[in-house]
């Protein structure tokens, strides 16, 4: 990598890199020493979410009539292929030149105007729609590529805590084929976060149990 | 910084212990069975993905959001109440600019949600609805009433205890938390499966507890609930050796 930065997340490489022995430097994040507090435990956002969590501009990640918009869509499915009508979707996600916007992004915060990265959408008849822009490739930390993708949260009454998985593009076979996280799952279980193209943008269906079960993520 | 090759240096969202965090399915909870995944979910590591997070302030928030008892030209039914606390992570530190999302039932028991329509009354001065940005120090405080319980159908009498729903993002992906404040002493508590749930160890922390000294005389009782987020193994955004901060 060779970008400008000024973001306290970056350690020229010169740098020495002190570790505590044993513990990864970043990695799954379990314990491996006893926090100060303990954290608040998570509960069901319910069936009545809607009036907490709905916004009028809630699914628009970039703002409306930003050129190269695309809608990114799906429908929740239970374990009996029924659809969820009472969940809510949300999305994070870089821009088109893989820059979040957050200050913690160590190439600087995305530029795109109207870009926020952050989608939300109820599922009203099943189905999440999220107005955004395809994300670029993100570094992957370690001098390599993340294969363009999108994070996302799933709440839903029976849920005692979010669901996690990502949504990765068809479109991206080859950057798909050498991104880490998905091409360490089971070849038969990739096809789950893959999007399809459609005519106004993509489309990948949540499946939260069944044989076609959605790879979750534990973050 | 002069160096041509860079790699990042992330904060790592430490992962609560399981005996110490809700797990997603419960028996009790009838609506789990057919929704929450079966398969154990995969590992992510935290990546730069991860470790940021959308950031949403006070352009989301309007003073009046944060006093629930006066809406739509009048004041609200029931027990006058102020909730108030600090949202902190879990290495101690203040997570200030953090959107809280509230909502609740009416003092009455009943949401203003078009599926629910058990024999309560709507009260017209009561959404249910709040929205607040923690201060510098990571507090946040509501002006609302207390919420009823209310029956639903998960087994035969079950019923809610008292609850305010509560929505916050951090600072990063990793830790968003939807949950739910309980209120102290609740009869209600050993018959309800959500709360129970939660591991026996955990749960007096969704238990917001009473506080006299924040009551206001002849005005409204006061509840404490802290909120912790994850925490990092390092303090984010803030280099690790010379302390500069961007
Ligand atoms: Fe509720």
């Amino acid at each position: 990598m060779g970008f400008e930065h000024d973001s306290p997340l970056v350690r020229d490489a010169d740098e020495t890199n002190e570790r505590r022995p044993g513990t990864p430097r970043r990695g799954t994040g379990f314990l491996d020493e006893p926090p100060t507090l303990r954290t608040t435990p998570s509960a069901t956002v319910g069936p009545y979410l809607a009036i907490g969590l709905t916004w009028p501009d809630g699914a628009d990640a970039v703002a409306p009539g930003t050129a190269g918009e695309v809608w990114l869509r799906g429908t929740v499915r239970d374990g009996n292929g029924d659809v969820v009508p009472d969940a809510v979707v949300e999305t994070w996600q870089a821009d088109p030149d893989g820059r979040f916007a957050h200050p913690g992004d160590p190439r600087g915060s995305a530029s795109t105007p109207g870009f926020r990265g952050f989608g939300r959408s109820a599922t009203p008849g099943g189905e999440f729609a999220v107005r955004t822009l395809k994300p670029g490739p993100v570094p992957d930390g370690e001098g390599g590529l993340q294969a363009p993708h999108v994070d996302v949260s799933v709440f839903a009454r029976g849920l005692l805590d979010r669901v996690v998985t990502r949504i990765y593009f068809a479109d991206e076979a080859e950057a798909n084929a050498a991104d880490p996280v998905l091409s360490a799952l089971p070849e038969d279980r990739r096809r789950t976060l893959v999007a399809r193209r459609t005519e106004d943008g993509y489309r990948l269906d949540i499946n939260l149990q069944g044989d076609a079960e959605t790879v979750f993520f534990a973050v | 910084m002069t160096g041509t090759t860079s790699r990042l240096v992330l904060p790592r969202y430490l992962r609560e212990e399981d005996g110490h965090r809700t797990p997603v399915a419960s028996d009790g909870y009838r609506s789990t069975a057919l929704r929450a995944p079966l398969r154990t979910p995969v590992d992510l590591p935290h990546r730069l993905t991860e470790v940021t997070g959308p950031v949403l302030g006070e352009d989301r928030v309007t003073p009046g959001d944060a006093d629930l008892t006066l809406r739509a030209g009048g004041e609200a039914q029931g027990q006058r109440i102020i909730v108030f606390g600090r949202v902190l992570d879990s290495g101690g530190r203040p997570v200030p600019g953090a959107l809280l999302e509230i909502w609740q039932a009416n003092a009455a028991g009943r949401y203003r949600h078009v599926v629910d329509n058990w024999p309560a009354p709507l009260d017209p001065h009561f959404d249910g609805l709040g929205r607040v940005v923690t201060d510098s120090l990571g507090r946040y405080e509501f002006t609302t009433i207390k919420p009823g319980a209310y029956p639903w159908g998960n087994h035969h009498n079950a019923w809610r205890p008292a609850h305010i729903h509560f929505s916050l993002f951090g600072q990063a992906f990793t830790q968003r938390l939807v949950t739910q404040m309980y209120f102290p002493d609740d009869p209600l508590f050993g018959q309800d499966p959500i709360f129970n749930a939660i591991p026996p160890a955990a749960r007096h922390r969704a238990v917001a507890g009473f506080d006299l000294g924040r009551t206001q005389p002849d005005w409204a009782l006061a509840f404490e609930w802290d909120i912790v987020l994850r925490g990092t193994d390092q303090t984010p955004f803030e280099t690790d050796d010379d302390g500069d901060v961007a």
